[in-house]
């Protein structure tokens, strides 16, 4: 190591130091070898700045890394995610159920609150406060790209939900194991609760990180990712009750497209066989419905990281 | 202050009363205003009312005027999500952005009594959290079923006292936690959406249930119903609403600054 606090020959700006070379009769500037040395070792490169950038944005979904104070609330969405799960398994192995009362499909479903909460705290934590005190710039200057930026607070945030999802749901398997249910069955129920949590992970993920990197502020973007998948929800599964009263089941199943959880749910009902939480049980009507479904769930994953590329062409400037 | 370097003759001079009204503030109330309504935050307070009305036409649409239609929209999206998310929007954004970037001094030295302050902020929260969710309601009843079984009027009169009550709560959780916006969501969406469903008892100490209390007094039929009776609503609602600012005032009396992220 050199150690530039000594004796650094950088001139400093200023009329005394300037005058002070050019008179006349002093001996000329020199630049004195302190010793520098240029980097020789390997360089790590982009792949692994993207690679920590990814585990840190994860470790920092639930607090790791982070003050004790930023560990409560994540801590407590995933105990509060799980505790349902050992319940229900409990349930089954001492009333001797043959079945999971709660389908794998249904149960993130459920528990949509929590979840929504987990996205609105930790999405914003994961982009805002980059914007707000302007570390984005820094992020910048080491050799990854718009794209491995973006890239890796969305798969982190994405792994984070997933986690948050999964979990419960293995406790679930295991616990269907131990109480030995039927292998083929809860194993079949179990990948399509997987698959049914990765795209609403993906999903969710997507759209919590686009609201809140618009803003630098953090309490504005929790209080927007609430606010959009609450009212949402809201709204569909009012209007839903409204068709169902007027026995207008087909109606039901299109009106879902418009909230991110009764997409996953009519996704789920459709291609996955997973019992509809709508009202009726009435998932999307026809095939017609369930490509809708298919195509406006890839079609907003795939939307929001387009925005998020978008939003960080300039970001220099926010 | 040069007062006090002039002698002690000049130090028995009483100090100079508040000046400015005691309750509303206008200049006070006019920041308030442009905090609320001149950002982002505005867009939300905008779009919340205009997809009532977008819901309430599709489905006038889709169904018809039928009277349980009009409940069902009217309770399950304008008084449970709209009303307190429209509070907690205006309720907190009346103080809470001044507490966190640390405005708020340059407000706390003038002369202005702290009750004034939190009294105008209240009214002034009231007053938009009225405009845009209680006249939506009441325009969206109409819309529905024209205000057959008085059912719009009803639920209007309960969006407003909600809002009152929503904006005191609010405006007190803004002085007290600097995590006001995410407190006020849990309280309104957790709390009185998913404990209230599941928990009978939680029932009775929500804001949603006093209100609707009120508008099943107003409607005709027995189309509404609340968890509490019309006393214990009316007698909650007032209690709530004058200790959530009372403690406001005497919170923001003696406000700390954190200057933390």
């Amino acid at each position: 190591m050199t150690q530039p606090d000594t004796a650094t020959p950088h001139a400093t700006p200023g009329a005394p130091a300037a005058a002070a070379g050019t008179r006349a009769g002093s001996p000329p500037d020199v630049i004195h070898n302190i010793g520098y040395r240029s980097y020789e070792g390997p360089r790590l490169g982009r792949a692994y700045a993207r690679k920590s950038l990814f585990a840190q944005s994860l470790r920092g979904a639930y607090g790791l890394g982070r003050s004790a104070k930023s560990k409560v609330l994540p801590m407590i969405l995933l105990g509060v995610m799980c505790l349902p799960a050992l319940i229900i398994v409990a349930v089954t192995v001492f009333a001797d159920r043959s079945d999971l009362p709660v389908q794998y499909t249904r149960y993130a479903v459920i528990l949509q609150a929590v979840i929504t909460l987990f996205v609105a705290s930790q999405a914003p934590q994961s982009v805002s406060r980059d914007l707000r005190f302007k570390t984005t710039p820094l992020y910048f200057s080491r050799p990854i790209e718009r794209v491995d930026y973006v890239a890796a607070k969305y798969a982190a945030l994405a792994s984070a939900l997933f986690l948050l999802t999964a979990l419960p749901l293995l406790i679930l398997y295991i616990g269907a194991l131990l109480a030995k249910l039927s292998f083929g069955h809860q194993t079949a129920g179990f990948a399509k609760g997987l698959v049914s949590v990765l795209l609403l992970s993906l999903l969710f993920a997507g759209i919590g990180l686009v609201i809140s990197a618009v803003t630098p502020r953090r309490g504005f973007g929790v209080a927007a990712v609430i606010a959009l998948f609450v009212i949402t929800y809201a709204a569909v599964s009012s209007v839903q009750g409204v068709a169902a009263a007027q026995e207008r089941y087909d109606v039901i199943g299109w009106i879902g497209l418009f909230s991110p959880i009764t997409l996953i749910d009519g996704f789920q009902t459709w291609f996955l066989g997973a019992h509809s939480a709508f009202p009726h049980a009435s998932g999307p009507p026809n095939a017609a419905a369930g490509i809708a479904y298919l195509l406006v769930l890839l079609g907003i994953v795939a939307g929001t990281f387009a925005l998020l590329m978008r939003r960080y062409e300039k970001v220099g400037m926010a | 202050m040069s007062a006090t370097t002039t002698g002690p003759g000049r130090t028995a001079q009483p100090q100079p009363p508040s000046t400015g009204p005691a309750i509303y503030h206008p200049t006070v109330a006019r920041l308030t205003y442009g905090a609320l309504l001149g950002r982002r935050r505005a867009l939300l307070l905008f779009a919340l009312p205009l997809l009532l009305l977008v819901i309430v036409a599709a489905v006038r649409l889709l169904a018809g005027a039928d009277d349980s239609t009009t409940d069902d929209l009217l309770q399950g999206f304008a008084l449970s999500a709209m009303v307190p998310l429209v509070g907690v929007i205006a309720g907190t954004g009346a103080i809470g952005p001044e507490i966190d970037d640390g405005a708020i001094v340059y407000l706390l030295a003038k002369p202005i009594r702290r009750r004034t302050i939190i009294l105008t902020k209240l009214l002034v929260a009231i007053g938009v959290t009225v405009a845009f969710s209680a006249v939506p309601t009441l325009i969206a009843g109409y819309v529905l079923n024209a205000n057959g079984q008085n059912l719009a009027v009803a639920y209007a009169i309960a969006a407003a006292v909600a809002c009152i009550a929503y904006a005191a709560i609010f405006l007190l959780l803004g002085v007290v936690t600097r995590h006001a916006v995410v407190v006020g969501l849990v309280y309104a969406l957790v709390w009185e959406g998913v404990v209230g469903n599941v928990v009978p008892g939680a029932r009775t100490l929500s804001v949603q249930q006093w209100s609707l209390a009120v508008a099943q007094k107003i409607a005709h039929g027995d189309l509404v119903d609340s968890a509490v009776s019309l006393n214990v609503g009316v007698v909650a609602l007032v209690l709530v609403t004058v200790a959530a600012t009372w403690f406001a005032a005497r919170k923001l009396s003696t406000l700390k600054l954190a200057v933390d992220e």
